[in-house]
């Protein structure tokens, strides 16, 4: 011990306690410090080490395509494929637009660009220009997509601090005659409804990150689309909407064989080059994003249920005399013949009591099984990003199986019933529609057998009689060979169904002997009319309409009028028993 | 010029200095020159200077910083004691004049303007508080009569306590660590590690509770989903981009949206343009300089220059490797510059001025020398 420590001093000796306990009494504190330095070593080691580790980890998950969230709206906002209509008419486009922007800092006078700018472009907002350009910013946009002209004018005032960047402007030359199947993109040129929206999820984005889709690259997407057809359904839509005074009115023609969409209108419509009226709900796409009940049209269903169980044929009898009383509850016709009527009858007279009948003699369970088999239960999704659940009740008692079997008491999406319709007289098979096209292999590929083919004839000529002398005899085009099924189904209002408003629909196919296409006619809310004799049933509107839609979309179709051919008993029947 | 047949000042520098570690050095000092032309034309263009500025103001600071790196290593061990002790003053009364008068930046002072030059003081105490803590634990383990122990508590109190009323947290959390790991070398015994990182846990486990930046940090750490956390996802991306071998020079985009992409975030900046296989090569240097300069302090018999080489070597390394692990996103979110790397007038000269003393400290001094400054360990003779 030194001199200092063994003092008599308390101090010391306190000193020397804390010594101890901190360090350790008699410690060979250089030779620690040593050792000690030693394990800093092994940690600074260890430290580097870990981030050597870490940074070859990186080294080796390299360039993840997936890891670049800032970048990919970049890319997308260039350029999108052109979208063509089956026959190669395009129906929306790329065009090249230039947008201007202001770099303030280099702007000189700012004052003196504010007021030529204005003057260029008499539609800017002076005070909001001058703001833009009095941010401390590198880079604000002016204007986006300005015409040629006025790039050129504005190039020509000569200001420093401002420039043109190329952009693309997605145009719709047929403006509002395809709006809700296309849908629309945004300002940055990304896909936010239809069939835009359904490209951007398909890969367009990916390939734009990738690199891939410069301008040319870009093959066009073609769609099942018309637009011949489709302006042709349209036009008559319109005037049928003007002239019953309907809220709004809904048309499809679908490939029967291929599934595919040949043209597809609710109106009222928005153009896509505005979509800002997209956002108004009265104007949504009734067949896919709204959900109806479809009234008699469903009775289809139900005969072809009952048909196909083998257990009823055309001739089977049911009960139509008086009112079908189930609990509180009292079905009634709209035409009563108080007797048993056929089978035939039924879908005829549109019987709702007859094809309660017949679907209580299939029984609640069979029931339900069919329309689930024929896709009526579950969302129907198509390349449409929108699309709605069907309304379907919770408990299905027998009551629901008496009031669905014609047509009340499930809603559907309008598209969702025609897919159905499809599979019951194009021999029997269900395809997901489609709007894109598609070769008849294609669809077969896609395709699953729900009815026999047998039914399917049935039901071909069940709908062929309507046109000759049930409900649709209106439609009845001739050349065409017109089948179909009405529809006229109250509407709830406040929990109880309304006489007065009805949604209206009609189911046409063409040439019902060997169905080719499928046209569906809606009409919401028509009124009567002096011509129509107060009425407001299908008959008197959806069906005329339809006749005219017909009349006008079967030569574009390609469909070979026939005349004198014999009624649907010889024509249909026979040739299906034949073929047996 | 350089001959050893003659004792001049310039050639006895040159054959005793660490070369090797004064070229680790320079060419850490020339990358970080390099790597600002990629990191800061884009923040000089964000907030409207010329794009090169900070380029040049970055080579500006190289000149100083290497006379500062070069006189320094000059200083016999007294004279680096006399040096730490006066310019520890010097940045104390600089600290206290910030707090006083410093314009607050970020909900912190940290920058005061001393004739038209601004500095930020308590980086020059880093590197002199960390000397004069080594000198009083040497002090501590030779002369046992002096109360050294106590005297380097009191010196990180103040030191630690104007820190935190700065505040700089940052710089508090590396002051601590270093003092820290100097008094575990000085020779604490085992148990009272044990306690002090208990409290150490306590303490962060406080801080987690009661300061809500902290836990946001923290938080953000564990579970990226849970707030923004945009600076260290930029990074991250950016050495995806880069790959092994960069995007190239003026090739990188991420630095355009990192904010801080010159100073705390250069390493991710680097590895977008030149690759992981520079990241790499920038990770060897400072290991290098580091575990070089630990085997020094490990090989010396001078006590001061032990434990002050080893936390200047420790200073430097912890530095560099918190900022490392920050970008590569192994730690939370703490901003701290890159040595010699980062862009940063105060903080380049404050490290030259920390490295100058560790190439002094690590000189070759015949072991006669050792002895006769005075500075070695002697055993205590008999009374």
């Amino acid at each position: 011990m030194s001199t200092a420590a063994s003092g008599p001093s308390v101090q010391p000796l306190r000193r020397r306690l804390i010594r101890s306990l901190l360090y350790g009494r008699d410690t060979d504190r250089p030779a620690k410090a040593r050792a000690r330095i030693g394990l800093a070593v092994m940690a600074f080691g260890i430290i580097f080490g870990v981030i050597a580790v870490r940074l070859v980890m990186f080294g080796m998950t390299g360039d993840r395509p997936g890891a670049k969230p800032a970048t990919v709206q970049d890319a997308v906002a260039t350029a999108r494929p052109d979208i063509v209509d089956r026959n190669g008419e395009i129906l929306a486009t790329d065009v090249k637009t230039a947008s201007l922007f202001g770099e303030p800092r280099r702007i000189v006078d700012k004052d003196e660009a504010v007021e030529l700018l204005t003057a260029a472009l008499p539609d800017l907002d002076v005070n909001e220009v001058r703001e833009r350009l009095r941010a401390r910013k590198g880079f604000v946009w002016l204007k986006r997509e300005i015409t040629a002209q006025q790039q050129q004018s504005i190039h020509r005032l000569g200001l420093p601090g401002l420039g043109f960047l190329r952009e693309n402007k997605r145009v719709y030359p047929n403006g509002p005659e395809v709006s809700h199947l296309i849908g629309h993109v945004n300002i940055d040129n990304q896909g936010i409804a239809g069939i835009e929206k359904w490209l951007d999820g398909n890969g367009l984005a990916d390939l734009h990150r990738a690199g891939f889709a410069s301008d040319r690259l870009q093959k066009p997407v073609e769609l099942a689309l018309d637009v011949r057809v489709q302006h042709a359904l349209r036009d008559e839509l319109i005037k049928a909407q003007t002239k019953f005074k309907a809220k709004a009115a809904a048309g499809l023609v679908s490939d029967v064989r291929t599934g595919e969409i040949v043209a597809m209108v609710s109106v009222p419509d928005y153009d896509p080059n505005n979509p800002r009226e997209a956002n108004d709900p009265t104007r949504i796409n009734r067949l896919t994003t709204g959900v109806y009940e479809m009234g008699s049209t469903f009775k289809a269903l139900t005969l072809a249920m009952a048909l196909d169980s083998g257990k009823a044929n055309l001739n089977t009898l049911f009960d139509a005399r008086g009112s079908l009383r189930y609990g509180r509850h009292q079905i009634h016709d709209t035409h009563p013949l108080g007797r048993s009527i056929t089978l035939a009858e039924v879908f005829t007279f549109s019987s709702n009591i007859g094809a309660a009948r017949v679907a209580l003699s299939q029984g609640v369970e069979a029931h339900k099984a069919f329309l689930k088999k024929l896709g009526q239960l579950d969302r129907l999704r198509t390349e449409l990003p929108e699309s709605a659940e069907p309304i379907v009740p919770k408990r299905w008692g027998e009551l629901n199986t008496v009031t669905i079997a014609f047509g009340h008491g499930l809603s559907v999406a309008p598209l969702q019933a025609v897919m159905g319709i499809n599979a019951l007289v194009n021999g029997g098979y269900l395809i997901p529609p489609t709007f894109l096209k598609r070769t008849e292999k294609d669809a077969m590929a896609l395709a699953t057998r729900v009815v026999k083919t047998d039914t399917s004839d049935k039901m071909r000529y069940l709908m062929r009689i309507n046109a000759e002398k049930g409900t649709a005899r209106l439609a009845d085009v001739p050349g065409y060979y017109v089948g179909g099924k009405t529809g006229t189904s109250e509407k709830v209002v406040n929990g109880r169904y309304v006489k007065k408003q009805v949604l209206n629909s009609f189911t046409a196919i063409l040439p019902a002997d060997n169905p080719r296409y499928q046209v569906l006619v809606m009409l919401d809310e028509p009124q009567s009319l002096p011509e129509t004799h107060g009425f407001i049933t299908s008959g008197w509107n959806a069906v005329p309409a339809g006749g005219k839609v017909i009349a006008r979309i079967a030569p574009l179709l390609g469909i070979e009028p026939r005349f004198d051919l014999p009624p649907a008993e010889r024509l249909i029947l026979a040739t299906s028993r034949e073929s047996r | 010029m350089i001959a050893r047949d003659k004792r001049t000042p310039l050639n006895e520098w040159w054959w005793t200095i660490d070369r090797i570690l004064l070229v680790a050095l320079v060419g850490l000092m020339l990358a970080g020159f390099i790597l600002s032309l990629a990191a800061s034309p884009p923040v000089a263009a964000r907030i409207g200077l010329d794009p090169f500025h900070f380029f040049h103001r970055h080579g500006l600071f190289l000149i100083p910083a290497f006379i500062v790196l070069v006189g320094t290593s000059f200083l016999s061990p007294r004279a680096i004691r006399r040096s730490a002790l006066i310019v520890f003053a010097v940045s104390l009364v600089l600290i206290v004049a910030t707090i006083l008068f410093g314009a607050e930046v970020k909900g912190a002072k940290r920058w005061i303007t001393i004739i038209g030059v601004s500095i930020q003081p308590s980086e020059f105490a880093k590197p002199a508080f960390v000397v004069l803590a080594a000198w009083l634990f040497a002090e501590s383990a030779r002369r046992p009569e002096m109360p050294a122990t106590s005297m380097a508590l009191s010196l990180l109190i103040v030191l630690v306590t104007l820190l935190v009323m700065e505040p700089d947290f940052g710089q508090t959390l590396l002051i601590l660590a270093v003092w820290g790991a100097l008094f575990y070398i000085a020779g604490i015994r085992f148990i009272w590690v044990l306690a002090l990182t208990g409290m150490g846990a306590v303490g962060t486990y406080g801080a987690y509770t009661m300061v809500p930046h902290v836990a946001g940090r923290i938080k953000r750490f564990m579970d990226p989903a849970s707030g923004d956390t945009f600076q260290v996802d930029t990074a991250i991306e950016s050495f995806a981009r880069g790959g092994w071998l960069g995007q190239g020079p003026g090739e990188g985009t991420v630095k355009r949206i990192l904010p801080d992409s010159h100073t705390d975030f250069v390493f991710a900046v680097a590895a977008e343009e030149f690759g992981i296989v520079l990241c790499m090569v920038l990770v060897a240097l400072f290991a290098y300089i580091v575990l070089r300069a630990l085997m020094h302090a490990h090989r010396t018999e001078d006590l001061f220059a032990r434990f002050a080489s080893a936390g200047l070597a420790i200073l430097f390394g912890t530095q560099a490797a918190i900022n490392m692990a920050v970008n590569l996103h192994l730690i939370p979110a703490k901003g701290m510059t890159l040595p010699f790397i980062s862009y940063g007038g105060s903080s380049m000269i404050s490290l030259a001025y920390g490295m100058g003393m560790l190439l002094a400290l690590t000189r070759l001094r015949p072991s006669i020398e050792v002895e006769s400054s005075g500075d070695s360990y002697a055993a205590p003779s008999p009374a």
